[in-house]
């Protein structure tokens, strides 16, 4: 048997002439929480479509616990599904929501009773099975919802979006609930969302998805550390994004000129080539450095301040011409002001060769 | 916890919704295509002595269009038509227009309904009703006379006017609701950002508001059009016997001489006056949308 | 709100005219199914029950009263079943030829129910097919299908999609989806479809007129006391009519009320 529970090979979805999702490989671990991250638009919901049994793949494999599920109806999945608007049946209370995939599976009445009691426990609405539905916050609906789905025990919940209808101090809330319950039921999630924000916080890895490919995969730090294309760096964050031509590749070492100097990366990579550097606004510290590790970025001149809260983003203008448009995060302690000028420097393992 | 394990439903049944439709379009294929085709055919056959011969012939049609009496009753139900259209739009537009802007917003719903809720009147007694209101002795010349205008009772049931009459009433209800439903659609917004921007209420309306309502115009109008046109009743009862409309003629065909074809001929011409209609006010029909 | 009519003079006196307009035929039709007389026409004379009376004791008008409630609620509730079927056949699949299909399940709201008779006389005389209350229900359906299609086809929004697929995904099979999950989410609506329709059938004429032989439908009786000119147990008749009409809206506006009131 596979080490993966989940398995996407080379998995395309068109529709007439537009590709959706591009062969598409993936694989999810056994109690691993994926988030396929990507604007809308991007084809993430294709990709967790396919996977839960609501869009046949044009072409490709999917593979669930060893079994091949490429036609298999979403009844037949060891999957369920938790849409964006929740799809709680309206006309049933909150218990028959609950109980339903389990009466659809003629469990014993007793059984079913406990296990949907159990299910509304796990998410924290134990005595809110009378209640209707429209009688619930947005909040309680998305954890009726997620109940539902889990009563059934699914070896994967698949989840679209469904912390967007939510506001943003429940969202939080919701985000690490759902990483409690993902843990404590050892169940693998894959949770798709366009908040790079949310991606982070909640998933073990991250599959970025742009024009119906996989853009960049891997543990949030490191996609956000270390994008791997240019599109990474821009999605997941305010980033510097500087151009530059490879100028050596010797000794297991590139050199890159940018405008603001010349820039050194481990690996060999193509002379003559034009490429991005990514460096993130908080890389950039405030000071004088030296070393052969330090990029110093010389004199900067504070063009725009914009206070948000946790720090404050600046718009400078950097090199010798003041002709380099950069952006900085400093600590809200340090006031900073339009018109200030100071000395700034990075460190040059934290600037990132883009491959485009 | 034990696995709840797999549905009990079998894996086929998934694909049966997708012969949902079916039931519904056999049936309309079967009662109402097929008849409007047996229709078209009949319209080409001929009736010797009585019994329908399955003789390829334009003679209906011919005879249709070359005897004025019969040509003269699809003129008549096309005057008749537009004339009702004419004055029910009239009528309507600023009764929806009143609902819309003017009553007060929670007391819409209630003028709504109550401006159609005659339109459950039983229909074979509408027009019933008016003659009761316009013979020679009902109550408008009663009134007149009481109150001194007239001396004599006027001459008002059966006749163009009396049918038009009982269209208009009719329609009035129609078009008003057709015309609401457009007009609560406009957002507010739109005519204060007209009015921010410096047009008066006037202005407001033609380039605004009524530009945005003519789709309610064109359905209502539609709408009027097909059931007026073919509506029998109505000029039976209220109009009598000084003009002749296309329905009352094919009625005649149908009781007096069971005249299939020359019922078909006039009932076609009618669906193609209609189709003609549709294509001239199509562009602001959205059939879908109804 | 005095000061806001004030303002709106014209406004209101319109309204009240087209109110007016719009109200004396009924209130003429209703008033003088009481007379006491011979005639449906000014002096009143009432009020009295007498033409009431006559009209229930004429046993081929209550026959034909039976009739037309019987082909009503037949005729509707097969109407809202097909039209509720299609509706969702729409909704969830990509069926082909989509526009088509939308278009022949709408084209009877183009044509006229007398076209619509007379085409159907017209085949059941081809096929020798007998006219009777059967062929009316069918002619009713021809006419009512459309309109139940379109009611319920409008109320299918894409949460009912994700409503359906959530049925599905937790195992329930086609039918169950449909008969525990669809056909109760969408009850308000198929109700309205069923009501609008049986009011529809129950006052249609032409249709009836053409389709009908030995046993008629109400409004057709109605039409041959017509022949015999104005006289008030026609005004009663058409008030029982319009009473029962009546009724069957404002049951059906009252369930969808509360219906859309609990949900939203």
């Amino acid at each position: 048997m596979s080490d993966y529970l989940v398995e996407l090979q080379g998995v395309s979805k068109k529709y007439g002439t537009t590709i959706a999702a591009d062969n598409i490989n993936l694989t999810i671990s056994r109690g691993e929480f994926l988030v396929l991250l990507g604007p809308s638009g991007s084809g993430k919901t294709t990709i967790l479509s396919m996977m839960g049994g609501f869009t046949v793949p044009s072409s490709g494999r999917l593979i669930i616990d060893g079994e091949d599920v490429t036609d298999v109806p979403p009844a037949f999945r060891p999957t369920v599904t938790v849409f964006q608007d929740y799809a709680l049946f309206p006309h049933m209370s909150v218990y028959e929501n609950v109980s339903f995939g389990l009466s659809m599976r003629k469990i014993p009445r007793f059984e079913r009773d406990r296990l949907t009691q159990e299910s509304l426990e796990t998410v924290g609405l134990a005595g809110f099975g009378s209640r209707r539905v429209h009688q619930l916050s947005g909040g309680q609906q998305q954890r009726v919802a997620l109940a539902r789905a889990i009563a059934v025990e699914p070896a994967v919940l698949l989840l679209d979006e469904p912390l967007g209808a939510l506001d943003l101090k429940i969202r939080r809330q919701m985000q690490e609930e759902l990483v409690h319950l993902q843990k404590s039921l050892g169940a693998t999630f894959v949770h798709v969302t366009h908040d790079q924000e949310e991606a982070m916080s909640i998933s073990d890895n991250i599959a970025l998805v742009n024009q119906g490919k996989i853009e960049d995969y891997g543990p949030p730090d490191r996609v956000y550390l270390r994008p791997s294309t240019l599109f990474a760096a821009n999605f997941m964050g305010d980033s510097n994004i500087l151009e530059g031509k490879i100028v050596s590749n010797q000794g297991g070492k590139t050199l890159v000129d940018t405008k603001i100097g010349r820039l050194r990366f481990e690996g060999e990579y193509r002379l003559g080539a034009n490429v991005h550097v990514s460096l993130r606004p908080e890389q950039i510290r405030i000071g004088k450095a030296k070393g052969s590790e330090i990029i110093s970025l010389g004199e900067i001149l504070v063009s725009e301040v914009v206070f948000q809260g946790t720090h404050r983003l600046c718009h400078v203008r950097a090199g010798k011409e003041k002709d380099v448009k950069l952006l900085i995060r400093f600590p809200q302690e340090h006031i900073v002001k339009t018109g200030d000028s100071m000395s700034v420097f990075a460190r040059e393992s934290d600037a990132v060769l883009l491959n485009d | 916890m034990s696995a709840p394990g797999k549905p009990v439903a079998a894996n086929i049944q998934f694909e049966l919704s997708r012969w949902a439709v079916h039931p519904a379009i056999i049936f309309t294929l079967v009662f109402f295509i097929i008849p409007l085709v047996a229709m078209v055919i009949i319209s080409f056959w001929q009736r010797i002595y009585g019994k329908l011969q399955a003789s390829w012939t334009v003679a209906n049609y011919e005879k249709f269009f070359g005897r004025d009496y019969l040509l003269e009753a699809l003129y008549n139900s096309i005057e008749v038509t537009l004339l009702t259209l004419a004055i029910s739009i009239l009528l309507a537009y600023p009764l929806a227009y009143i609902l819309a802007y003017k009553v007060p917003s929670r007391w819409q719903r209630f003028v709504l309904i109550l401006t159609v809720l005659p339109f459950w009147t039983a229909y074979v007694v509408r027009s019933y009703s008016w003659l009761l209101i316009i013979s020679e002795n009902g109550i408008l010349n009663v009134a007149l006379i009481a109150i001194g205008l007239i001396d004599q009772p006027l001459e008002m049931a059966y006749g163009r006017g009396a049918t038009v009459l009982g269209f208009v009433h009719f329609f009035t209800m129609l078009l008003t609701l057709t015309i609401y439903a457009n007009l609560v659609q406009i957002k507010a917004s739109y005519h204060k950002a007209a009015a921010d921007l410096g047009a008066n209420p006037l202005q407001i309306f033609f380039r605004i508001t009524f530009p945005l309502s003519i789709p309610g115009v064109a359905v209502g109008a539609f709408i009027t059009f097909v059931i007026a046109i073919g509506d029998y009743i109505t000029p039976q009862i209220l109009g009598g016997s000084t003009e002749v409309l296309v329905p009352q003629a094919i009625m005649l065909q149908i009781a007096r001489a069971a005249n299939f074809p020359m019922a078909s001929v006039m009932s076609i011409t009618l669906m193609i006056v209609v189709v003609i209609v549709y294509f001239i006010i199509g562009k602001y029909l959205k059939m879908d949308r109804i | 709100m005095i000061g806001h009519w004030k303002k709106n003079f014209l406004a209101v006196v319109y309204l009240v005219a087209a109110l007016f307009f719009i109200y004396i035929p009924v209130v003429v039709l209703v008033v003088f199914s009481f007379q006491d007389g011979q005639l449906p026409v000014p002096p009143f004379n009432g009020p009295s029950l007498q033409w009431y009376e006559k009209m229930f004791s004429n046993d081929r008008l209550v026959e034909s009263l039976i009739n037309s409630v019987v082909v009503a609620i037949i005729s509707s509730l097969l109407a809202t079943v097909m039209g509720f079927l299609a509706a969702y056949g729409m909704a969830r699949h990509d069926i082909r030829f989509r526009a088509g299909v939308r278009f022949i399940l709408m084209a009877p709201l183009t044509v006229s129910y007398l076209i619509i008779g007379i085409g159907l006389l017209i085949t059941l005389n081809i096929f020798g097919i007998p006219k009777s209350l059967l062929t009316v229900g069918l002619g009713h359906i021809v006419i009512n299908l459309p309109l139940c299609f379109a009611i319920i086809y409008s109320q299918f929004g894409g949460h009912l999609r994700n409503i359906d697929w959530a049925a599905r995904d937790l195992g329930a099979s086609d039918f169950q989806t449909l008969t525990r999950v669809i056909a109760p989410v969408m009850k308000p609506s198929l109700f309205a479809a069923f009501c609008l329709s049986a009011t529809l059938s129950w006052d249609e004429f032409i249709i009836a007129f053409l389709l009908s032989r030995f046993e008629v439908t109400l409004p057709v009786i109605i039409f041959e006391m017509l022949r015999a000119g104005l006289t008030p147990e026609v005004n009663a008749a058409g008030t029982m009519v319009f009473a029962i009409s009546m009724v069957t809206v404002a049951i059906a506006a009252i369930v969808v009320s509360v219906n859309f009131g609990a949900r939203k």
